[in-house]
């Protein structure tokens, strides 16, 4: 019965979003108040039915429902509850259905937390939302129907895949679809303005914290998973250029560029149609992400089920969502004005170029994604782009971003006086030089030109950063009033220099352990040990322990330094009981200045076993770099400017109700 | 360029992308384009992992059926398909030859060490040359080739446990068959 209250909640909820498309957007267009005031009530009502549906799969799940075909394929009586509610989004449908249910809440926070948009604005991005969710919920009900009912009853599940049973990917995908989900607030906003021909300062404004929110997710989504990827699966990497992490990486890039260049439009009104661009973009690379992983276009270790009459209805949407909205681009954007005159060297001048450079990189990575497909399509022949190309790729834009990221902070609006701003950056590029010529001695360089390279950029990011604070205030009542102006107008800026001292975290994580983590792998016997940088790891054997719905292989290590037992590690090597898959649970003792790593291998007899010891250096550093660029995010939304009621602008009327945007005033 | 046309460029692009998009959906990456089965694999010649003064070539396999297997240190899908290939080696039912692919010698060794060695010979192609000759399309890959030197059937992607019996077995009967 539960299952189908949830179909049937689908069903409404498909039925309100496809009204919410239309009722809405022709009601502001023939002036029928009564079809524009239609947007919020039918938000809600989605949200509500999405919600219903949402918490029936779930409940299916947590009653061991498995009548349900879904969760018959990937749940199990003996799996632990917290992974029978990861496993609702676990595969196709239910991620879907996740997809679909948040864009249903970001609906309704619009609608709530927009009280003060114009109605015409509210009703258009509404819609433009509201054409989204219907296709996404038509999707699900045509061609993945999470509900759909077994007729012979299996006794019990398939079982959640090992891989995700993990707290990791439990919060990878939420994650990751806030972001991806909320970039379409950011799309609705710039379709709208592309209807409604008015794009001013007001509406990037309106934008932005929206923008930023769901970078925020994407990035918090992307580190996720590239910590999951690091301990979970054994081998010690945390980036693979595989075709699904780029699909997460892409809308990621271009949302960043696209923050950027919402600044430029809301405080100089310049770089309009650019701007309008990048959130078509980023919002249009999620769509193509989706694409990607579900219609089995590419091999991936991630992919879903391939499925080409799903194919075909996603390639069908991107056809009327990306290319309507590009069509509609190419219509409107001629005719707005993009004003603010710049000088070559400004602040727009440079985060034009952090635009530039950002695009650019979205595209080479979208072209290794699709160039295998690309070569096949066109019979030059099969080719492999792996993860050495991407590499270079991104080490020939990452450092001039970096270099670009450093000066940004002290840049001014309209003109930089160049010789004002390298008397201001001498010191901070003297240290950085120094920084970068230390790192050649052979002991820190390992030989290779990147590290040098690496520890000046992070130098450079560090100096030219602190450099812009002192600078900054100075103007206003000296360095004591530093932490007032955290805590008062200065959020957003402080976000900015967390965010970017975030890049420098990672360049520095990303930079010591591709040149000096060690690994080894070894056949040891217990009571061996080995030597690994200054650790001596000792085997102590493997003893049988039970799992909930396992058994495992658990070794157990003895870790010293100089002697001292420093830590005890006990990887295991699992084989769940309902698919018998052996999985590699790795052990790691973390620290902020080195993880030491330990991978069980093969039982090879007389209680040896091969195993793989790692000493990875810095390596938290890079999720550090990320969890510091979205709370840098997140203080940015914070930033007053943003919540204030009344603010004493009056030119311009309709700003001032969007600086209720973020509001608690619903 | 001047005025409208401008903005008209990012639907082009994206119609030419929607364009082959399209037609991804109907190749399948998983299986072989028809041009390869059945056709005379790459010539190869190629120094081995464990000896790089021993060089294989696709002469001194005549005569025998044997899968080439290619794989890398970097290939994370690799990771998957190496316990089927250490199932399929256990059983004995066909050499396999690995095809150590763009890769580091140390890593391909190191590799092998801790998941197990399948190979009956391990190719070292660093260049990936004879990789792209074979139309490797991404790893893993595995071409199933017979005494004449004729590709039969081609796996694009990891071999699944299910493939063993499903698809390599019969296909082995198939070739050995023949050969009677």
């Amino acid at each position: 019965m539960i299952p189908e209250i949830g179909h049937f909640a689908l069903v409404l909820a498909m039925c309100l979003a496809i009204a919410q498309a239309i009722f809405p957007l022709v009601g502001t267009m023939n002036n029928t108040p009564s079809w524009a005031g239609l947007a919020r009530p039918l938000a809600w009502g989605q949200a509500l039915f999405l919600t219903i549906a949402f918490g029936a799969l779930t409940y299916a799940f947590l009653v061991d429902d498995f009548s349900v075909r879904y969760v018959a394929a990937n749940s199990n009586t003996l799996l632990p509850t917290v992974y029978k509610i990861s496993a609702v989004w676990g595969a196709h449908e239910g991620s879907l259905l996740l997809w679909a249910f948040f864009l249903g809440i970001w609906s309704a926070a619009i609608a709530i937390l927009s009280k003060s948009l114009t109605q015409e604005v509210v009703s258009r991005v509404l819609a433009v939302m509201g054409m989204i969710n219907a296709g996404f919920v038509s999707f699900m009900l045509f061609t993945s129907n999470p509900f759909e009912r077994l007729f012979r009853i299996p006794a019990e599940g398939r079982d959640l895949n090992p891989l995700l049973q993990d707290v990791g990917l439990a919060l990878h995908p939420p994650t990751l679809y806030l972001g991806y989900v909320g970039f379409s607030v950011a799309f609705g906003f710039a379709i709208a303005a592309l209807i409604g021909g008015r794009l001013d300062a007001s509406w990037a404004r309106w934008s932005r914290p929206w923008t930023t929110a769901a970078w925020v997710w994407l990035t918090l989504g992307i580190t996720i998973g590239s910590w999951w990827a690091y301990y979970e699966l054994g081998w010690g990497g945390w980036w693979f250029w595989d075709p699904v992490e780029n699909a997460s990486f892409m809308p990621w890039i271009a949302g960043t560029a696209l923050m950027h260049s919402l600044a430029v439009t809301e405080k100089r009104g310049a770089f309009r149609s650019w701007t309008l661009m990048l959130a078509i973009l980023a919002f249009s690379l999620c769509l193509l992400g989706t694409f990607l992983v579900r219609s089995g276009v590419l091999t991936s270790v991630h992919a879903f089920a391939a499925d080409p009459a799903r194919g075909i209805f996603i390639l069908i949407f991107l056809l009327i969502v990306i290319g309507g909205s590009l069509a509609l681009y190419a219509w409107r954007a001629p005719s707005i004005f993009s004003g603010g005159r710049f000088d070559l060297v400004s602040r727009e001048s440079f985060l034009l170029g952090n635009n530039l450079l950002l695009t650019v990189f979205t595209f080479l990575v979208l072209f290794g994604t699709l160039a295998p497909l690309v070569y096949d399509a066109l019979e030059w022949g099969k080719i492999s782009v792996g993860f050495p190309w991407f590499n270079k790729m991104f080490l020939m834009v990452t450092p001039f971003l970096a270099v670009l990221i450093g000066f940004g902070p002290l840049m001014r609006w309209k003109r930089t006086d160049p010789a004002w701003l390298m008397k201001k950056l001498r010191i901070a590029m003297i240290i950085s030089v120094i920084i970068g010529l230390i790192a050649f001695i052979p002991s820190i360089s390992k030989g290779s030109l990147l590290v040098p390279l690496g520890m000046f950029l992070v130098a450079w990011v560090i100096t030219s950063h602190i450099t812009a604070i002192i600078d900054r205030l100075k103007h206003k009542q000296g360095i004591s009033h530093f932490f007032a102006d955290i805590a008062g107008k200065g959020r957003s800026y402080y976000g900015m220099v967390l965010a970017h001292l975030g890049v420098a975290m990672f360049i520095l994580g990303a930079t010591m352990v591709s040149h000096h983590g060690v690994d080894k792998d070894l056949r040891m016997s217990p009571g061996e040990s080995a030597e690994i940088s200054a650790y001596r790891f000792q085997f102590n054997g493997v003893v049988r322990t039970p799992g909930p719905n396992y058994t495992a292989n658990q070794g157990k290590f003895t870790i010293f330094l100089d002697d001292k037992e420093v830590a005890v590690l006990e990887p295991q090597k699992r084989t769940y009981f309902a698919q018998g898959r052996p999985m590699t649970e790795a052990a790691i003792d973390w620290g902020l200045t080195r993880d030491l790593y330990v991978s069980l291998g093969e039982d090879l007899g007389d209680g040896d076993w091969s195993m793989r010891l790692y000493y990875k250096p810095f390596v938290r550093w890079i999720w550090l770099g990320g969890l510091a660029m979205a709370l840098g995010g997140v203080l940015c939304i914070s930033d007053r400017r943003y919540r204030t009621k009344k603010q004493k602008n009056q030119q311009l009327a309709q700003s001032d109700a969007a600086n209720t945007l973020a509001t608690e005033n619903s | 360029m001047s005025g409208r046309t401008r903005f008209l460029i990012p639907l082009f692009i994206f119609l030419i992308m929607a364009g082959f998009l399209l037609k991804g959906l109907f190749m399948d990456p998983r299986h072989i384009p028809s041009v390869l089965i059945n056709k005379p694999a790459a010539e190869f010649n190629l120094p081995t992992l464990y000896n790089p003064e021993k060089f294989i070539s696709k002469a001194d396999m005549k005569g025998k059926i044997w899968m080439l297997n290619v794989w890398a240190s970097w290939c994370s899908a690799c990771r998957a398909e190496h316990q089927v290939l250490n199932a399929i080696a256990g059983m004995g039912i066909v050499d396999i030859i690995g095809l150590d692919y763009k890769d580091e010698a140390a890593d391909g060794k190191r590799w092998l060490q801790q998941l197990g060695n399948p190979y009956k010979e391990v190719l070292v192609d660093k260049s990936g040359r004879t990789g792209i000759d074979f139309g490797v399309y991404g790893v893993p890959e595995s071409f199933l080739i017979d005494g004449d030197g004729v590709i039969r059937h081609k796996f694009t992607g990891p071999i699944y446990y299910p493939d063993i019996k499903g698809v390599l077995i019969p296909k082995l009967k198939e070739i050995r068959g023949e050969g009677k």
